[in-house]
């Protein structure tokens, strides 16, 4: 039997939720901070599972756009424009009602970018970057996309790290809640833990079904059948450069919507997002969890990134993503979800009634 | 004036050597294979690290000798474990193992040897010694920098131009097919192109410690501008490379005299960029011989 693309998701929700009351009973309640850092980590997975799996793409820069996302965000509702408010541009944002003013703590106010137009302007600088960087950067293949998008993120790294209004090696702190309908808000709040909890897990979901309908629509088969063979895919009418570009500017999007909440949630941003080692992470998972596998990319990119905020790895953990990715690459190229017991699964299936999907 | 602008030559020069020598790795491994080695910036990194150890229980030479063996090995170790058993493995396979390679090396380095910064001693003379050359100072390290890439190159010019070894690596580069029906052992030919990549790098590493020195997580920069390098210089010309090394590294010196330091790879990635989308359909296109 094969579930719709609505009723996976609504099993995810299901067991996301059997998985709240779970640990709230158990007592470890402190756990779903991790994991709503996972599931914000995993937005920007799938973007690059998308990217990687689906149209054959690689970037080894996408921690760039996670870390443009989560800067932008952190920098302009920081940034105090209390001093400029006679400024006429100043005044104009406030009067639109872009700009909020809140106390410091010690006393003081802080007029700065209210956090949602913050974010919208975040994921629009992700995305314009994507697209500039996208048109030359896509035109080239393997090696050189692979090396220019390191490139690119390199980048970023460094200038996040050699920008004293950036926070240089300390990053942004003190990046205010993001707040939601209702009265809640993502933010770093102890009693707010179960809040953000299913805010991270609704927009994994919404993300996850968008991505789902996307793959399975016209628009997978055509980014699939660019993997296969991008001349022949060409050939045949799929107007290859448009798609490669539309899915490098969705994905970057995704990364910067998960760097904006990260960086709401955590209430600071520090330039270790931005480097290379975070993409090289991205890119590990997604081998993990399967080339063109959504599902098993998202499995395992909340697994890993919840073990690897826990501290598991120890000193460890950059070498056991290199570790996984490099033994991922040699014995399993597919993922590890498409060895022999789901190939064996499939023909189980396929044996007791047929209506299984056959194991691409 | 022209002793400030003396300097930052000198120092691009440096600078450029390293860059000329890491490209020319990245060259002769892709010439094998067809693969761009992305640990290729780590064989310099180890080459610097083991032989700073090693430099504390033996003779400066004999630590550096060692180094270049050992980081040789390492590179050998490489193509055995990762490279050498698949078969006709896509690109993308290839760039993602090769990056979680760089990524295992580094980490053990990390393991190894920590986060600090370490150098070599000054293979003649110390830090305040100085020579006098048109005006600026500089230290004697940097021409021992220079001498000893040019001579690499010089060496590996004529590896590839006369000895038995180098033409057989052409002919493999050439056309795989047919050298293994001339009888060429094309895998152990691929084996001694990483075994020659990887001793190249270390030699540079070891060389350049003393005045750039040497960090577990230099390796990424060193082969993102190796990379541009090599791509500048177009493929199957050492000359080219150097050449292309030099302008490179001169370009980043004199951008880090206008612009703040942290910025510097900025410039030289911003070049690699700029090349790629010029040229975009790659000067690596046309797979021909090695020609030094």
């Amino acid at each position: 039997m094969r579930l719709h693309r609505q009723g996976q998701v609504g099993i995810f929700v299901v067991g996301a939720v059997a998985l709240q009351l779970a640990l709230v009973a158990a007592g470890k309640g402190f756990l779903l901070t991790q994991l709503t850092m996972a599931a914000y980590y995993t937005l920007a997975v799938l973007g690059i599972s998308l990217l990687m799996g689906y149209a054959g793409q690689i970037s080894l820069g996408h921690a760039g756009f996670f870390a443009v996302g989560g800067y932008t965000s952190a920098l302009l509702t920081t940034f105090d424009l209390g001093p400029q408010r006679a400024r006429p541009l100043v005044s104009a944002l406030e009067q639109a009602g872009l700009l909020v003013a809140r106390a410091d703590g010690y006393g003081g106010e802080v007029l700065a970018v209210h956090p949602v137009a913050a974010a919208l302007c975040a994921v629009a600088l992700a995305m314009a970057l994507a697209l500039a960087v996208g048109v030359p950067v896509l035109r080239l293949k393997g090696h050189y996309l692979a090396m220019a998008t390191l490139g690119i993120g390199t980048i970023v790294y460094s200038v996040v790290l050699g920008t004293s209004w950036l926070g240089s090696a300390d990053g942004i702190a003190g990046v205010p809640p993001f707040p939601l309908p209702g009265g809640a808000s993502v933010g770093g709040r102890a009693g707010g833990r179960v809040v953000n909890y299913y805010v991270a897990v609704l927009l994994l979901s919404a993300a996850m079904l968008g991505l789902l309908n996307l793959v399975q629509a016209r628009v997978g088969r055509a980014l699939r059948a660019i993997h296969g063979a991008e001349d022949a895919a060409g050939a045949m009418g799929v107007d290859t450069a448009r798609l490669k570009l539309g899915t490098f500017v969705l994905s970057a999007a995704l990364a910067a919507v998960a760097g904006v909440f990260l960086t709401h949630y955590n209430g600071g941003i520090g330039p270790s997002e931005a480097s290379t080692m975070k993409s090289v992470k991205y890119m590990a998972i997604v081998a993990v969890g399967g080339m063109g596998s959504l599902w098993g990319t998202l499995g395992m990119s909340l697994a890993l990134n919840f073990l690897s905020l826990r501290g598991t790895f120890g000193v460890f953990d950059d070498a056991v993503f290199g570790l996984s990715l490099v033994a991922i690459m040699l014995f399993a190229p597919e993922g590890l979800l498409a060895l022999e017991p789901r190939r064996a699964l499939a023909a189980l299936r396929e044996r007791l009634g047929g209506a299984g999907e056959a194991p691409r | 004036m022209a002793e400030l602008f003396f300097q930052y030559l000198m120092a691009g020069l440096t600078y450029g050597m390293i860059y000329a020598v890491v490209g020319m790795g990245f060259n002769i491994i892709y010439n094998a294979t067809g693969v761009i080695n992305f640990a290729q910036g780590e064989f310099v990194m180890l080459g610097g690290m083991i032989a700073v150890t090693l430099a504390g229980l033996m003779p400066l030479p004999l630590a550096i000798l060692l180094a270049v063996l050992a980081t040789m090995v390492v590179g050998a170790l490489v193509e055995l474990l990762f490279i050498r058993w698949l078969a006709g493995p896509s690109v993308l396979r290839m760039i993602i193992i090769t990056v979680g390679v760089s990524i295992l090396i580094r980490e053990a380095a990390l393991l190894t040897w920590g986060q600090g910064v370490r150098a070599l001693p000054y293979f003649t003379g110390s830090e305040v010694t100085s020579l006098s050359i048109g005006g600026a100072r500089m230290s004697p390290q940097v021409l021992w920098a220079l001498g000893a890439c040019s001579a690499m190159v010089a060496l590996t010019t004529a590896f590839f131009r006369w000895s038995s070894t180098g033409k057989q690596m052409r002919a493999c580069a050439s056309n795989r097919t047919a050298a293994a029906l001339c009888g060429l052992p094309t895998r152990n030919l691929v084996t001694a192109s990483f075994v020659l990549s990887a001793g190249m790098g270390a030699l540079a590493g070891c060389v350049v410690s003393p005045i750039t020195y040497t960090r577990y997580d230099i390796g990424t920069g060193l082969a993102i501008k190796g990379f541009t390098v090599a791509i500048l210089g177009g493929l199957g010309s050492s000359l080219a490379a150097v050449t292309a090394g030099l302008v490179l590294g001169v370009l980043e010196a004199f951008a880090v005299s206008v612009l703040p330091s942290a910025y510097k790879d900025a410039v030289s990635i911003a070049v690699l960029l700029a090349i790629l989308f010029l040229r975009p359909t790659g000067l690596f296109a046309a797979r021909v011989a090695y020609r030094p």
